[in-house]
């Protein structure tokens, strides 16, 4: 497709796991798509979850509807996208404060809703899991997971892509083109350039998440939304290899997930006010609940070293018929504006979790080729994803720790990183084992701008010293590929400025010793504070 | 929260107090030879987070890791990175070949080649076996293995030493070790001299095995294991009923059993650790304490130049070899700038570590040409092999350098009492 095209069949609006997956499965169906996201892919609630590949258990007692979906979407996910799954296993813990009785309501209700959920001796669970709390009195395995949502929503953008879609990060929709009560397309500026745009589509996907709001805003629509914030800690490495979850009504706190090489306890729920979702900044309080109710699941946490605090904002929709919010559905939302409001052309996808990503996708889909009369019915439930094919594991020999690694994040992707040369093999990134072929290949490949987005590409700088020895190293990288020393500098003091705020709310022991560490190499050391002041002060 | 939540952090071998500063590997002999080791950062803290997601992260170049223990004194974090190493290839254990179990296997070995010690030395000095051990084996042709005695000290002591031991009032245990049973009777002899000069009797232990050392190298842990559990049990022995210190002539075997026994193995020791001590040490402590004294031969004249053994670095206790060997009137002490000579046990023996192990050396053995002594010393017979090897000149354990100069008969007046 050409990409200078400003015509299209569908603009999906959001570059988070739902907008990928449905731009995935629109140009699967022969749609000519383009999606756009503000910022980085993942850089809302898709890049700030658990990373929980839900069994649906959590939600067996409260939202069978939401349990089902889950179990499903489950399954399928560990067929299409198994390079992003870890299949750990969970538990579900009942400990001496807790009441044993809801054990059987919560298996009868897994059952219920078609999850496997095997009581087994408190014993065993503590041979399963020698990281569980000791002093558990039940616990209930379930097939509960760890997915990873960069690499998830990366994979669904290739395919997209390799179905002929067009995507662009850093392109924020600035209004919709309205005319006759019909949304024609976008307008968007590129945010590394300035330049304004206009795209045409027949229909437009707002995929926004909590952001959904300000879009369908624009088109003087009202979803009564609630923005959650939930906060989580990552531990320096993983303590547990299976999912830790407390079998009781859903609360603080209360899952514990090994997500690659790490662990993360989540998650606070509390309500925001939308202004403030740009910036969420994680509070002493919330660190304090995360670590009482986190050592509860697993002692060890308490002696761990905790990389970082983040936080993200669940879209949490109000049935339309209950605007005050009491009625607060996890169930997938999916507006068409032309029936509830009027205004043809317009979809918005919304609610629903990470885990149900695919259905919701599928459900946006369906309803846009209903709108556009195109009868192709969707295959993404059977589709592998780019990385996941059949042989998942790569028949590249395994030479080093760093191809392990590549291949653990790329899948079958990872051949297409070199290896060749020493060079090519040389790490960059030393505690999470990125070498300097594999920042070549995101770079090239995967949409990289900047650092943040190499993070999220290939966990550069997401090990436990949080960049201090690869930023420098990557961003030197980026700059040559890019040709531009002056804004690799910008962007290195920008992304340790981001790694220190995440380090910030944790700040002792050896985080803090890390950090200083760090600001004396970048600041005391290379001046880089002093360099990038200047260069401001040039402009 | 609890009141200790986040005050106090507990991983494996400290390997979560890892700053990534990196200069572990800065001073890592192996890394600064070959780049097919990926150095004790990435080998150890980095890697054990990558294996505690998957133990398939397990890499097989750990094996390139000597075992030196440098890493660990460079670490400002107090990370056990040698540890940390040690442990991951323990935990993926795989069959050792032929080789390793002969190498490992020091004092089967040991008794088996000093009953036929005239025809095994000359037998595994000849060029053509050389070349079918190089061939078959892989141990490497450039090496000779060092000479088994005819007589073990084991033997010698229960024939000649034994019997007047009891005779004294002040009693040690020693740990003599493989090396010299087998290979070097003359440094037990040696100490035997010294100890009853200054009014100790010497005591063999109740049981002694190998400490372990090899085993532990060659992949052979459940085995090491089991020695470790007899040889702790002689000692507590020796220290709670028989009233007994432990001391050793060996820094390697020290080291092992004080430190490695408890971080690597998983053997309790801490009731052990602190009775046990290189004899070196041991004498100067009772030195500095006035507890015993010397009287040296007036003619006695060396020129010594001191190697710090890579084990002896880890402990810190070279300082109490030279000073000690300082107290002789008549020897000159050159101290060799601290580095690893590139043996590590039986590491450079085998065939595919002989290049590495001699371009480890390589700056140690141009040092020792350049101080051009007499004697080089140092606490640790396999660094005393490559030296004498890659040098030529004679090396000497600073116990014998002590046996030489001292007069042992006003020694032993001295200290009567």
């Amino acid at each position: 497709m050409n990409k200078e095209t400003n015509e299209f069949d569908v603009i999906i609006i959001g570059g988070g796991i739902t907008g990928a997956g449905t731009a995935r499965d629109c140009a699967m169906r022969g749609l000519r798509v383009l999606l756009l996201e503000r910022f980085d892919y993942t850089n809302g609630a898709t890049g700030r979850n658990h990373g929980l590949l839900h069994s649906g258990a959590r939600y067996a007692v409260t939202d069978k509807e939401s349990a089902t979906e889950c179990i499903e979407e489950n399954m399928i996910l560990r067929r299409v996208a198994r390079h992003c799954v870890d299949e750990t296993d969970g538990l579900f813990i009942t400990l001496p404060e807790d009441d044993l009785g809801y054990q059987k309501t919560f298996v009868d209700a897994c059952r219920a809703a078609g999850i496997r959920a095997d009581i087994i001796d408190p014993a065993e669970a503590r041979l399963l899991e020698p990281s569980v709390n000791p002093t558990l009195i039940g616990a209930v395995r379930i097939p509960d997971a760890s997915i990873d949502p960069f690499r998830l929503t990366m994979a669904n953008l290739v395919d997209a892509q390799l179905h002929g879609a067009v995507a662009l990060n850093y392109h924020e929709v600035t209004d919709l083109v309205i005319e006759n009560g019909r949304v024609l397309g976008v307008k968007a500026t590129d945010l590394h350039t300035g330049q304004q745009k206009e795209f045409r589509a027949a229909v437009t996907i707002n995929a926004c998440g909590i952001w959904g709001m300000l879009i369908a805003r624009k088109a003087g629509i009202t979803i009564n939304m609630f923005p959650a914030k939930g906060a989580l800690l990552i531990f320096g490495h993983r303590v547990n290899q299976m999912v830790i979850n407390r079998c009781r009504k859903p609360a603080n706190a209360d899952i514990l997930v090994p997500d690659d090489t790490v662990c993360v306890i989540g998650t606070t729920s509390d309500r925001v006010p939308i202004e403030t979702v740009d910036d969420m900044r994680v509070a002493d309080e919330e660190v304090n609940i995360l670590l009482t109710e986190g050592e509860k699941l697993a002692p060890a946490l308490a002696s761990t070293r905790i990389l970082r605090a983040y936080a993200g904002v669940r879209p949490l929709v109000a049935s339309d018929d209950d605007p005050s919010g009491r009625s607060i559905s996890r169930g997938i939302v999916c507006l068409d504006h032309e029936s509830r409001d009027g205004m043809a052309g317009f979809i918005t996808i919304t609610g629903g979790k990470m885990m149900t990503y695919r259905l919701m996708a599928q459900e946006a889909t369906d309803l846009a080729c209903r709108k556009l009369n195109v009868n192709k019915a969707c295959a993404t439930a059977t589709t592998p994803l780019p990385g996941s094919e059949e042989n998942s594991v790569s028949q590249q020999e395994p030479r080093s720790f760093a191809v392990k690694a590549a291949q653990g994040r790329h899948g079958t992707m990872a051949d297409k990183i070199d290896a060749d040369t020493p060079l090519d093999r040389a790490l960059v990134c030393e505690c999470e084992g990125v070498s300097v072929g594999e920042i070549r290949y995101a770079s090239q490949q995967l949409h990289v701008h900047n650092l943040m987005n190499l993070r999220r590409r290939t966990r550069t700088g997401m090990g436990t010293c949080q960049g201090k020895l690869c930023a420098c190293r990557a961003a030197n990288l980026l700059g040559k590929y890019n040709h531009d020393a002056k804004l690799a500098q910008a962007d290195l003091a920008k992304f340790l400025g981001e790694r220190w705020k995440g380090v910030k709310p944790i700040a002792w022991g050896s985080a803090l010793r890390e950090a200083q560490l760090t600001a004396t190499v970048y600041q005391r050391l290379c001046g880089l504070d002093k360099a990038v002041a200047r260069k401001e002060g040039e402009q | 929260m609890a009141a200790t939540t986040q005050t106090t952090f507990a991983s494996a071998n400290n390997f979560e107090q890892c700053l990534k500063c990196s200069i572990c590997t800065v001073y890592c002999p192996v890394a600064a030879v070959t780049t097919a080791y990926p150095g004790p950062k990435q080998a150890g803290p980095d890697g054990e987070r990558y294996r505690l997601k998957d133990p398939k992260f397990y890499d097989e170049a750990l094996k390139l890791c000597l075992n030196c223990k440098r890493c660990e004194v460079a670490c400002p974090s107090e990370v056990r990175i040698g540890d940390i190493i040690q442990r991951a290839r323990m935990q993926h254990p795989q069959r050792p070949k032929l080789r390793d179990v002969l190498l490992a296997n020091t004092d089967v070995m040991g008794t088996m080649a000093t009953s036929m010690a005239p025809v095994v030395n000359l037998t595994l000095g000849m060029k053509p076996v050389k070349a079918v051990m190089n061939a078959t084996l892989g141990i490497d042709k450039h090496r000779t293995f060092p000479a088994y005695a005819s007589q073990k000290f084991e033997t010698w002591y229960r024939r000649h030493a034994a019997q007047t031991q009891e005779s004294f009032s002040k009693h040690v245990s020693y740990f003599h070790g493989c090396y010299v049973n087998y290979n070097y009777p003359q440094l037990g002899k040696d100490l035997v001299t010294v100890m009853n000069a200054l009014g100790y009797g010497v005591h063999l232990l109740e049981k002694e095995k190998c400490c372990g050392v090899a085993l532990m190298a060659n992949g052979m842990h459940e085995q090491a294991k089991r020695q470790g559990e007899t040889n702790m049990q002689s000692m507590r022995k020796s220290i709670n009923e028989l009233k007994r210190p432990i001391i050793t002539t060996s820094s390697t075997c020290t080291f092992t059993m004080r430190d490695e026994y408890d971080h690597v193995l998983g053997i309790d020791n801490r009731d052990v650790r602190d009775h046990l001590s290189l004899a070196a040490r041991f004498i100067y402590q009772l030195i500095d304490n006035g507890e015993v004294k010397l009287a040296f031969d007036p003619n006695f004249k060396m020129r010594v130049a001191y190697h710090t053994a890579c084990h002896m670095q880890r402990m810190g206790w070279a300082i109490f070899s030279t000073q000690l060997l300082r107290m002789i009137p008549g020897l000159e002490l050159i101290e060799l700038e601290s580095q690893c000579c590139g043996i590590a046990g039986t590491y450079g023996f085998k065939k595919e570590n002989y290049e590495n192990s001699q371009a480890i050396g390589a700056g140690l053995f141009q040092a020792i040409k350049e101080a051009d002594p007499q004697y080089v010393a140092t606490d640790c017979e396999t660094c005393k092999w490559q030296i004498e090897m890659s040098t030529g000149v004679p090396v000497l354990n600073p116990i014998s350098i002590l046996a030489q100069a001292l007069d042992v008969e006003k020694t032993k007046q001295l200290n009567q009492n």
